[in-house]
């Protein structure tokens, strides 16, 4: 039943569950397999990994983004569903280049140096899994040179910094200036974002977008990605 | 099923055991000393005859002191209902009410002469014609028959309404003193099929809402047991006085066996004493007498611990029903009312704010907030009522509606208990085995149960205050809803055996 599988991966995304230990949204799902056990599942029964990808994982996505403009979902909805495609993504990554298929793209998010808040950036992380990127989180209170380290040997396409206190957020003019003095500033597209961080400050510094919120964040690294952001 | 309410498990009081039965005799010595005035004859006769002691008083107006005995009050108060049933046209509509169990219905309520009708103009920058703005503009006119079925239709559907007072005083050409009673009883029990209260303009009318009453339920028998009307009497008028129309009304509802609420109104400075001692001992005492009353005409009949205490404006000497004593006194006498294991007829959310806005908001909320806390169990909640209770707004009704979702989620019970404790510990002990370490998963359940409440309904888009548009949508959406309307043979028994009902009131003649 190997197209089962696919719809099933599909449904489980749209419900949010990534073992089989999770609620999901409906009634009675406790103990039947999640993303992650049906992902497993599909590998193992030599299911094209383009069609896991795409039906299932992205396809499922679609609908819950359906679900949240009609208010159906909530954000915590969108959350676990992302988190279910990320958990599923990281699975099929030995595969992704075998397969041929290519990633959207590798991106780096830390919280700058003496800031511990990182709700934010979490919750952006897990989004942009969900969305079908490669995401390596470096963490908070992040040394500058520890992500100007990172960009030099992780070659990201992009790179998320986050601060919630005003008292940080110029750290962050401190990494793009210390990636331009290093030569690497123009290797990867840099986005910003937290409470005390605007559309203005994130210009004024240097950032080539600004996301107001996880979602905004996403749609900021899409736009950059198919170079059609303002 | 009956509606639900809410229950308020640990119900705020301000008064300690000790104040409440210092209340209550100072209570039972001011009805012996000085006791009342009757200017109801009826009313003396029955007191009389059960031991109190009476004076007739020289002067123009035939009237009496009656001095009722403690044993007398006592002795009437014990065939008190402890639980009155209002019931309703449609049975999920009924309320029974526990006089020990601080359960809050949320009712309409009072007659108002103005209704106030809602526009939203558009005004133009001076220095910008392209900016435009909308402002609500409220323009007042007198109640209709038609206003009293609109709010009624309105009422039916706002969620957080469990009863309806009618609150429009019908003010049209063709109502006289003689058919307002038949009319606003109809207009009220056509359009709404929650639990009905009203007072009496004439005491002529009785027989014939209580037959109308009949019809709709299915009968003498059938309204006994679904009373789906009930009335309000104000026989006492502060200080310590029987009023001779509405206490001869009060005494001709108790011989019927309806649930009536005993109301007494007094105003702190004025009718009774600003202190707030002295304005409770003496509300309870008025209240105390009608009830006894009541008991003696017909005993067991059902009564509500009618409070409807305010505060005097220091400037005007007008009601203030926005001080902050007023709902002090309120919250007091939902105290009393338990003390007595009598359901309580209380107030709060009238303002003196004369249109919607900031004050009408706030001092509405306010009280509407502590008030129920202290667990009324029949809140007369001034849906839509603006300057102290002489103008309603429906759009005002529909805020309301909003604000009390809020309180209800406010006064929702903690459920901690070991089970939670435990899936709670289990929780807590996963997430921080995370590397992200949120919690943002758990509260899928949580938030499909119903246990989050929303965010405020009316919120507008960025800076915007959009409230009252938003608010005005909403009416206007209510507004086109149906409602189940009495049925067409019972409608047609009401017209021939009820007289002075408008034609234009008749929904089926209206459609042929």
């Amino acid at each position: 039943m190997p197209e089962d599988i696919i719809g099933l991966i599909r449904e489980n995304v749209i419900q949010g569950r990534i073992t089989k230990d999770d609620e999901g949204m409906d009634e009675g799902m406790v103990g039947q397999p999640g993303v992650t056990e049906l992902v497993e599942q599909a590998l193992a029964s030599d299911l094209r990994i383009q069609d896991i990808v795409t039906k299932g994982l992205s396809g499922g996505m679609e609908v819950v983004g359906q679900k949240f403009e009609a208010g159906e979902y909530f954000i915590p909805d969108m959350l676990a569903s992302a988190e279910a495609v990320g958990v599923a993504m990281e699975i099929l990554q030995p595969r992704l280049a075998r397969s041929g298929i290519k990633t959207k793209g590798t991106i780096i998010v830390a919280t700058v140096k003496d800031d511990l808040h990182d709700i934010g950036k979490n919750i952006v992380s897990i989004l942009l899994r969900g969305a079908g990127y490669a995401v390596k989180d470096l963490g908070h209170n992040i040394d500058t040179q520890v992500i100007v380290d990172a960009v030099r040997e992780e070659k990201p396409q992009f790179l998320g910094l986050s601060a919630l206190l005003t008292s940080t957020m110029a750290r962050m003019a401190d990494v793009i200036q210390t990636l331009e003095e290093n030569g690497l500033r123009d290797q990867v597209k840099i986005i910003v974002g937290g409470a005390p961080v605007s559309e203005e400050f994130a210009k004024s510094i240097g950032a080539d977008g600004y996301g107001a919120d996880g979602f905004q964040a996403v749609a900021v690294v899409e736009a950059l990605a198919s170079g059609t952001e303002n | 099923m009956p509606r639900a309410g809410i229950l308020v498990d640990r119900p705020y009081e301000r008064l300690t055991k000790e104040q409440v039965e210092l209340i209550h005799q100072a209570s039972m010595e001011i009805l012996t000393a000085p006791g009342l005035i009757s200017f109801n004859e009826e009313a003396v006769n029955i007191l009389h005859s059960h031991g109190a002691a009476v004076e007739s008083i020289p002067g123009d107006h035939r009237s009496w002191r009656v001095k009722i005995p403690e044993q007398v009050v006592l002795s009437a108060m014990d065939s008190v209902p402890g639980t009155v049933k209002l019931g309703a046209r449609n049975p999920d509509n009924t309320i029974i009410m526990q006089g020990d169990e601080p359960r809050v219905y949320l009712i309409t309520g009072s007659e108002t002469n103005i209704w106030l009708d809602v526009d939203f103009p558009t005004y133009v920058h001076k220095s910008d014609a392209s900016r435009e703005i909308r402002v609500p503009e409220f323009k007042p006119r007198r109640g209709t028959v038609e206003d009293l079925c609109q709010s009624a239709r309105v009422c039916e559907h706002l969620d957080m309404v469990d009863g309806f007072i009618r609150n429009v005083n019908i003010q049209d050409r063709d109502i006289t003193e003689e058919n307002k009673d038949v009319n606003k009883f109809f207009a009220s029990l056509n359009n709404n099929t929650k639990h009905f209260m009203s007072g009496l303009t004439s005491l002529g009318q009785l027989d014939n809402v209580v037959r109308m009453a009949e019809l709709i339920a299915g009968g003498k028998k059938a309204l006994a047991d679904n009373p789906i009307i009930s009335f309000i009497t104000c026989l006492v008028k502060s200080p310590l006085q029987f009023v001779d129309d509405t206490t001869g009304t009060f005494i001709e509802v108790c011989r019927r066996g309806l649930p009536v609420a005993v109301s007494s109104s007094p105003q702190a400075g004025t009718s009774a004493p600003i202190k707030e001692a002295g304005i409770m001992a003496q509300i309870n005492a008025e209240v105390l007498a009608g009830i006894t009353l009541g008991q003696l005409v017909k005993p067991g009949v059902p009564v509500l611990y009618g409070s409807v205490p305010v505060r005097a404006r220091m400037d005007t000497l007008s009601d203030s029903y926005g001080a902050i004593e007023t709902s002090q006194y309120n919250i007091d006498c939902v105290q009393m009312a338990r003390f007595y294991g009598i359901p309580n007829y209380s107030t709060s959310g009238v303002c003196d704010s004369k249109i919607p806005g900031q004050q009408s908001s706030i001092e509405r909320l306010f009280s509407d907030i502590v008030v129920a806390m202290s667990g009324p169990q029949y809140l007369h909640c001034a849906f839509g009522l603006l300057d102290c209770n002489s103008v309603f707004c429906l759009l005002q009704a529909v805020l309301d509606d909003a604000h009390f979702k809020m309180i209800k989620s406010f006064l929702r019970q903690p459920r901690i208990d070991q089970p939670e404790m435990e899936a709670v510990r289990k929780q807590i002990r996963a997430v921080a085995a995370t590397p992200q370490k949120l919690y943002i998963s758990y509260i899928r359940p949580v938030l499909r149960s119903g246990e989050i409440s929303g965010i405020y309904p009316f919120e507008g888009s960025g800076e915007a205050d959009d409230v009252f548009e938003l608010a005005y949508e909403q009416m206007k959406d209510l507004l086109a809803r149906p409602v189940e309307h009495i049925d067409q043979k019972t409608t047609a028994r009401i017209f021939e055996e009820i007289p002075g009902i408008l034609p234009r009131l008749n929904v089926y003649e209206r459609e042929s």
